[in-house]
């Protein structure tokens, strides 16, 4: 009974109420009357996911002949009957130096998601290999005040994640270093409000693309004397730059718009300055501080892929930005794989921070 | 004019429509006091002359119609809103500002909803006795949480409790800075008539011991005659004033049978509600 609690309450936390459900069918405790809600929440989804796999599958099909039927009628308006004939049997064949370069299909992208695991496993096996060959020698160097021999090999598709995820974190962290801060200053003074609200105003729909630019221009002078690789440093602060609006622009209003309620209490007790900001004012704008961290949470890491990209920072962005310069016969299905992955990932990020917000809203009715 | 005030023997001075208040006993003096709020079809009046003489260890209760100036007099003593003109002292000193010898008890709780009882009791408690042990702040919180009969609710989130369990947190609050004047905004009017008359009776019970200086406004005649020992009533505004006061002269402690059965309680009664609807 108390585990169906707790593992109702995370459920119901996290937003996968379904869970419960799930689990109740299992031990069977589920009513008659839960049966429809059964159905609209687990059957329903399922159903679309496979309906959504269905639909793909046809159109990538119909995408796949589309581009062959062109392929062979431009051998054949070329080359001539014999060619076409070759053509037709060499993407019959499935030979990769003749496929049509088109949307993968599920099937495709699915291996090539097994693929890439098994990449990675090769790599992090060579990658153990190389320390422990490097170990002694690494030793060695250490003793005599060198650097390390580091592995310089080709980053996998996990190490690209995380490489990512780091990006994204320090990128947030930067935004919530900045806009907290700078929000509460805001949101307590008219006159900062009135003095930063044109730049609020201007710089928010700045495009990710435009402040990677402007990044890239002060980091790389900053750095001029640096030999090391500033492109992470570049692509973090391009995004919590590009992100941290929704921040900066929450807590400001959360901070002005305090329960006057709240205030006059305040202003009863003759609370000073310091207490008033941490005892009142803090607190009870943390629910839309939170509301802020989360949007800026979900823009950092979609705009994170924009600028890797750009930054060739190493991750996700530049993965794809690399498979599609690539051209390999695989190269669309990987970037679908990355499709996911980074959708997956943005979708358990809001989760984590709708997890936190809703841990530290004192009104549980307001989380959303 | 009701007014007399014939136990308090001490130097006298000569107050409005030549009632005698004793000077020294004088605990809130409003004098000549105005409100003006600016609107765009010119300025609107809400307070005009408006005298009023509050002596310590007295309980005042204002009744007046919706609108007509009584929480804007109210918070202008708190110091919560700024006086047009004329004058607000306690004790002899002009107010300048709120502070926490003037009480507030709000119509709505207003009690930091993400703390406990407890910690909202203590944010005034710590505010007003920076000096005493964290022990001894613990224990003055405790001790008016226990008399409002929150005694298991110490480390209840604010958020959890009930209207009526706020407002009594609202009460101990209130009560535990040790104001000189209690300042009571129809503390209850938004409480079921139960647990009105349950807060009527936890209210007067801990005044009755502490004898701080209170006023309180309320629309309820009942809730007015059986908490004061002076009602005062307003005319309607816009230039509200005083417009008459009766003198309630009920012997303390007081029971809600003994005031209810009490000969002059409906005398009392019939002439706030005839001033109420003229």
């Amino acid at each position: 009974m108390k585990q169906s609690i707790t593992l109702e309450r995370v459920g119901k936390f996290m937003g996968l109420g379904f869970l419960t459900t799930l689990k109740d069918l299992f031990t069977g405790n589920l009513e008659r009357e839960d049966f429809i809600s059964f159905l609209r929440k687990v059957i329903v989804p399922l159903a679309s996911i496979l309906l959504f796999i269905g639909l793909w599958h046809l159109g990538a099909k119909a995408l796949f002949q589309r581009e062959a039927n062109f392929k062979i009628e431009k051998a054949l308006t070329d080359q001539g009957q014999a060619a076409a004939d070759d053509m037709k049997a060499c993407i019959a064949s499935g030979d990769v130096s003749c496929q049509p370069n088109t949307l993968p299909a599920p099937s495709q992208v699915w291996d090539s998601y097994k693929s890439l695991l098994k990449d990675h496993r090769a790599i992090s096996d060579d990658k153990e290999a190389f320390i422990q060959k490097t170990a002694t020698i690494n030793a060695k160097r250490e003793a005599n005040g060198q650097e390390h021999i580091t592995y310089t090999g080709r980053p996998s598709f996990i190490d690209q994640i995380i490489m990512s995820l780091k990006t994204v974190f320090a990128g947030f962290l930067l935004a919530l270093i900045i806009a907290v801060p700078l929000g509460v200053l805001i949101g307590l003074s008219p006159t900062l409000r009135s003095a930063f609200n044109w730049f609020i105003q201007i710089f928010k729909p700045v495009s990710p693309v435009v402040w990677y630019l402007l990044v890239f221009m002060i980091v790389k002078t900053l750095l001029i004397y640096s030999n090391d690789d500033s492109s992470f440093i570049i692509s973090f602060i391009s995004v919590g730059l590009c992100s941290m609006w929704a921040t900066l622009v929450n807590t400001a209003m959360g901070v002005s718009s305090v329960d006057k309620d709240y205030i006059n209490v305040a202003k009863v007790l003759k609370l000073g300055p310091i207490q008033k900001v941490f005892k009142v004012i803090l607190p009870s704008s943390l629910p839309l501080i939170f509301t802020g961290l989360k949007i800026t949470l979900s823009v950092a890491w979609m705009v994170l892929i924009a600028i890797e990209l750009l930054a060739q920072s190493p991750g996700l962005g530049s993965f794809v930005w690399e498979e599609f310069q690539n051209g390999a016969n695989d190269s669309n299905s990987k970037i679908i794989v990355a499709m996911f992955v980074i959708g997956i990932i943005g979708f358990l990020l809001d989760r984590i921070m709708l997890t936190i917000q809703n841990a530290v809203s004192f009104n549980k009715n307001e989380g959303i | 004019m009701n007014t007399k005030l014939t136990t308090i023997k001490s130097p006298v001075l000569e107050g409005e429509n030549g009632i005698i208040y004793p000077s020294a006993n004088v605990m809130l003096d409003l004098n000549q006091l105005k409100k003006v709020y600016p609107t765009p079809k010119g300025d609107y009046v809400v307070l005009e002359d408006l005298n009023l003489k509050i002596m310590k260890e007295e309980f005042v209760t204002i009744i007046g119609h919706s609108g007509c100036g009584k929480t804007t007099m109210l918070s202008m003593i708190a110091g919560l809103n700024e006086i047009t003109g004329g004058s607000i002292s306690v004790l002899g000193n002009r107010i300048k500002g709120p502070g926490p010898d003037r009480g507030v008890i709000f119509q709505s709780p207003s009690l930091m909803p993400w703390m406990t009882a407890l910690q909202n009791v203590l944010l005034g408690v710590n505010q007003v006795f920076p000096d005493a042990t964290k022990a001894q702040r613990n224990d003055i919180a405790k001790y008016y949480l226990q008399k409002v009969g929150l005694e298991d609710a110490f480390h209840k989130k604010a958020a959890d409790l009930s209207q009526g369990m706020q407002q009594r947190v609202g009460i101990a609050r209130a009560f535990a800075i040790k104001p000189k004047v209690l300042l009571l905004d129809e503390p209850f009017g938004m409480l079921d008539s139960l647990t009105r008359g349950e807060l009527q009776d936890i209210l007067i019970e801990i005044w009755n011991k502490e004898k701080i200086t209170a006023v309180m406004i309320t629309h309820d005649v009942d809730e007015a005659i059986f908490l004061a020992d002076r009602v005062v009533m307003m005319t309607s505004g816009p230039k509200a004033k005083i417009g008459d006061v009766l003198d309630i002269e009920f012997e303390r402690p007081r029971t809600r049978k003994s005031v209810l059965e009490h000969k002059d309680y409906y005398t009392y009664r019939k002439h706030l509600i005839d001033f109420l609807e003229h």
